[in-house]
């Protein structure tokens, strides 16, 4: 694993990989789609409102998911100083944060017709809400320095502290009883205790393996870009030095 | 004891060029009074709203005097000295805590009552309002001392500081006015207490280091 953190090695390799990363989310995602538009049945309840969950349900698993994988960026990086470790870190953000607007919104959509409400106060909806400033906030932290490397370290710190709020948004529908329903999937339960029925959970799980396989594309897009943005800034300096 | 001597020197400084909690308790003072003057003057409203908009106030001010906390030290080198001596940053960094709680924190406890009587708060919930804020203020100055020291080294940290650290003030706040309101309805208002200490104890050993960690970033 380590010689991955070679960032000559992690170039050629993840240049390699991404087109099938790629292709295989393209194809994911339109499998999902059509499962989700087409094959699976109205809900009994909510009809076809429902449907939303194959995007709402992955972008707010994906918006928690993203802040650990940044998280693991970040201890990398403090520990071993690795550029590779907090350019990921960095690229990761911006994805993050859209993937929270994408589960907030989506959210507020499904949230009009069912609880009458774009927005409720609850213990899911507000965590998810601050991590989204978090996202922010690191961001914006990024962008306040001149060093990169003092940038790093910064907001590695700053990552860490927030991952209290990533657990709070994880587990906030089971910690606490609100209006936005508990978690209902689980993988390897028993049949009797499923909340969810097969004909909603294939598709479900075709959609969040597309969703983790298009936040993959992306990011190797995005550090590889960072990658090269540094280079780009060594051959400057070395100019202006000679 | 050098522990003892910084603290001193911060109140010193606190005291002798910023007059001391002061500014913090006019800004809290004003805060609480524009309420009114937004939301109206009606009693019920006002004794309903008082809990939060008061705890709301406490933490703005608590915020707005965060980038004194390192910025000025940092500036003229003093932190330098600082990181210098034999006392651990993480201690020095304590230390300025303490004297930050001292000159924000302690005087809102004597300030709250009496906004709190303008805002018309019920009076049963006055002892609930002072414990929850003896005992979640000092969790704001430890909180927020990491977002001042993560900016501590930028010419325009302010606002964001205020970002860093707004998010991490969110369970303090929901926990205080949740103490406050508890008890309004004549419920008990321990569990909540309990929980803003825990968060206060729970930042006392931690926040320190993250805040000197950073720290360190900004004077290197």
């Amino acid at each position: 694993m380590w010689s991955f953190a070679n960032p000559n090695k992690f170039m050629r390799v993840s240049g390699a990989l991404l087109p099938w990363i790629a292709g295989i989310a393209v194809l994911l995602a339109v499998w999902g789609l059509y499962q989700a538009i087409y094959v699976v049945p109205p809900d009994f309840k909510q009809g076809d409102g429902a449907r939303i969950m194959f995007v709402h349900v992955p972008a707010a698993a994906m918006s928690i998911i993203v802040y650990f994988i940044m998280c693991l960026c970040a201890v990398f990086a403090l520990i071993w100083r690795h550029p590779v470790a907090y350019l990921s870190a960095k690229a990761a953000a911006p994805i993050g944060a859209a993937f929270t607007l994408l589960a907030l919104v989506t959210g507020a959509i499904w949230g009009k017709p069912m609880w009458g409400a774009w927005w409720v106060w609850d213990a899911r909806l507000t965590s998810e809400l601050i991590l989204f400033f978090f996202y922010i906030g690191y961001i914006a932290l990024w962008d306040a320095f001149d060093d990169t490397d003092k940038a790093a370290t910064a907001t590695s710190y700053f990552c860490l502290v927030g991952s209290v709020f990533a657990f709070l948004a994880k587990y906030s529908v089971d910690l606490w009883d609100t209006l936005h329903q508990s978690s209902s999937m689980t993988i390897g339960t028993i049949a009797t205790e499923e909340k969810l029925a097969n004909e909603f959970k294939t598709p479900l799980l075709i959609m969040i393996a597309a969703f983790y396989l298009y936040f993959l594309t992306l990011w190797l897009i995005r550090v590889r870009s960072e990658i090269r943005l540094r280079r780009i800034q060594a051959i400057r300096q070395a100019a202006v030095i000679e | 004891m050098p522990f003892l001597a910084l603290i001193r020197r911060d109140l010193a400084i606190a005291f002798r060029t910023g007059g001391g909690g002061a500014l913090g308790v006019a800004f809290f003072v004003i805060a609480a009074t524009l309420v009114p003057f937004g939301v109206g003057p009606l009693p019920e409203l006002l004794s309903r709203i008082a809990p939060g908009m008061l705890w709301i106030a406490a933490l703005l001010s608590c915020l707005l005097t965060l980038d004194r906390l390192f910025q000025a030290d940092v500036e003229d080198g003093s932190m330098d000295v600082l990181a210098l001596s034999p006392v651990p940053l993480e201690l020095v960094v304590l230390a300025k805590c303490i004297a930050h709680w001292l000159t924000t924190g302690l005087p809102l406890l004597l300030a709250a009552p009496v906004m709190a009587l303008t805002l018309r708060m019920p009076e049963v919930s006055y002892p609930a309002m002072i414990a929850s804020l003896a005992l979640g203020t000092p969790a704001l100055s430890l909180i927020g001392a990491i977002g001042a020291a993560l900016t501590a080294g930028m010419r325009r940290g302010g606002v964001l500081t205020a970002v860093l650290v707004l998010p991490l003030y969110v369970p303090t706040l929901i926990l205080g006015a949740l103490a406050v309101n508890a008890s309004a309805m004549d419920l008990p208002a321990a569990p909540y207490l309990m929980l803003s200490g825990a968060i206060t104890l729970a930042a006392l050993p931690l926040a320190p280091f993250v805040a000197a960690a950073a720290l360190r970033l900004a004077i290197r």
